[in-house]
């Protein structure tokens, strides 16, 4: 495997969760729970698709193969996504949502972080404007934990079982391959194992402001890094490629 | 707590945006929400979408107190014709115009 592969892999493993969550996050227009969170939750979604667009553009660039942006987005399948599993995890009830956008964005948070750092001069560029944006996705989504967590009996009850349900997707968001062993000796990525330690005490903090219980970590899925998904992608992507699948001339 | 029993979206702050350093806030709408952390996101997801601003208030429609359409006789009419009021027949030195 040659540096440039690797880091077009890299550069899809954080477009392709932007723009998974981004379209998750779409789902929710017209469906709030109340209007200032309709407007809340639909600037994080395009928040999500402009970070999507600047990693999926710049892997476009490298490969060299004249694809874009859109190319990438709406002709590739399921076996050639590498977003978090987390990410496709459905909206559910807005305490899922909740919970799940915590976790991806205390996770988006401390790797941007880290990578402002790298070598590879877009990767550290885009880190630096994500990291404001991912800023205010976490102070959002933390803001909500501790409020549904901290709550009536009722909703300590649905967050904390929104937790409990999703933890086993967390593991993944730490693996590493040799795409990462690659691209840290030459400075660009970052040990997935010092961003786990860091989002362990984001995650701890806002846990225990909430009174809520951290899960056990016991089984964890595993995919990401692969290509293997779980059966919400295919209809998720279902949903979002249609349109240009169905007219390929179009345009607009 | 709420303005009306049965809304349950939280209370109205009104949300006032400064521009620009140094501007004054403007009055920019309304937000619903349950406490100030709630009402300073909601106002800044609402209101700054499209513009910049620099700095966001917002205070609880209760802690406003307003005057009333029938005060306006009584509070404002009187200064109108008044002129010894205004400092228009004052002419400001060349030095102190930008003051």
């Amino acid at each position: 495997m040659t540096t440039k592969e690797a880091l077009i892999n890299y550069c899809l493993r954080i477009g392709d969760t932007s723009l998974i969550l981004g379209q998750r996050m779409s789902e929710w227009c017209s469906n709030g729970p109340i209007l200032e969170e309709d407007i809340a939750m639909t600037n994080i979604a395009l928040d999500h698709i402009g970070q999507a667009r600047t990693m999926l553009t710049y892997a476009g660039e490298l490969e060299g193969k004249g694809r874009t942006e859109d190319d990438f987005a709406y002709k590739r399948h399921e076996r050639e996504y590498f977003n978090s599993l987390l990410s496709e995890r459905p909206n559910g009830h807005f305490g899922d949502t909740v919970a799940r956008n915590f976790l991806q964005s205390a996770y988006f948070y401390h790797l941007y972080n880290a990578l402002t750092s790298s070598k590879d001069l877009m990767i550290a560029a885009h880190a630096a404007k994500s990291l404001k944006e991912v800023t205010y996705h976490l102070r959002h989504s933390a803001e909500w934990v501790v409020r549904l967590g901290d709550g009536t009996d009722e909703s300590k009850d649905k967050i904390q079982t929104s937790f409990d349900e999703i933890w086993e997707y967390t593991g993944d968001l730490f693996e590493m391959n040799e795409v990462d062993e690659l691209l840290l000796k030459e400075g660009i990525a970052v040990d997935q194992k010092n961003i786990k330690a860091v989002w362990d005490k984001t995650i701890n903090e806002v846990l225990d402001r909430a009174t809520l219980q951290r899960p056990k970590d016991a089984y964890m899925h595993s995919g990401r890094l692969n290509a293997i998904h779980s059966e919400y992608l295919g209809h998720l992507l279902a949903e979002m490629q249609f349109l240009p699948r169905a007219y390929p001339d179009a345009k607009w | 707590m709420s303005n009306n029993i049965n809304d349950n979206q939280g209370d109205v702050w009104e949300v006032f945006v400064q521009s620009k350093p140094g501007l004054p806030h403007k009055h920019a709408g309304s937000v619903h929400a349950t406490d100030k952390e709630m009402a300073l996101q909601n106002a800044r997801d609402m209101y700054t979408r499209r513009n910049e601003g620099t700095c966001i208030w917002v205070v609880p429609l209760d802690a406003i107190t307003s005057s009333l359409p029938e005060d306006s006789g009584s509070f404002f009419d009187p200064a109108d014709d008044k002129a010894y009021r205004h400092p228009t027949h004052y002419v400001m030195p060349e030095g102190a115009k930008h003051i």
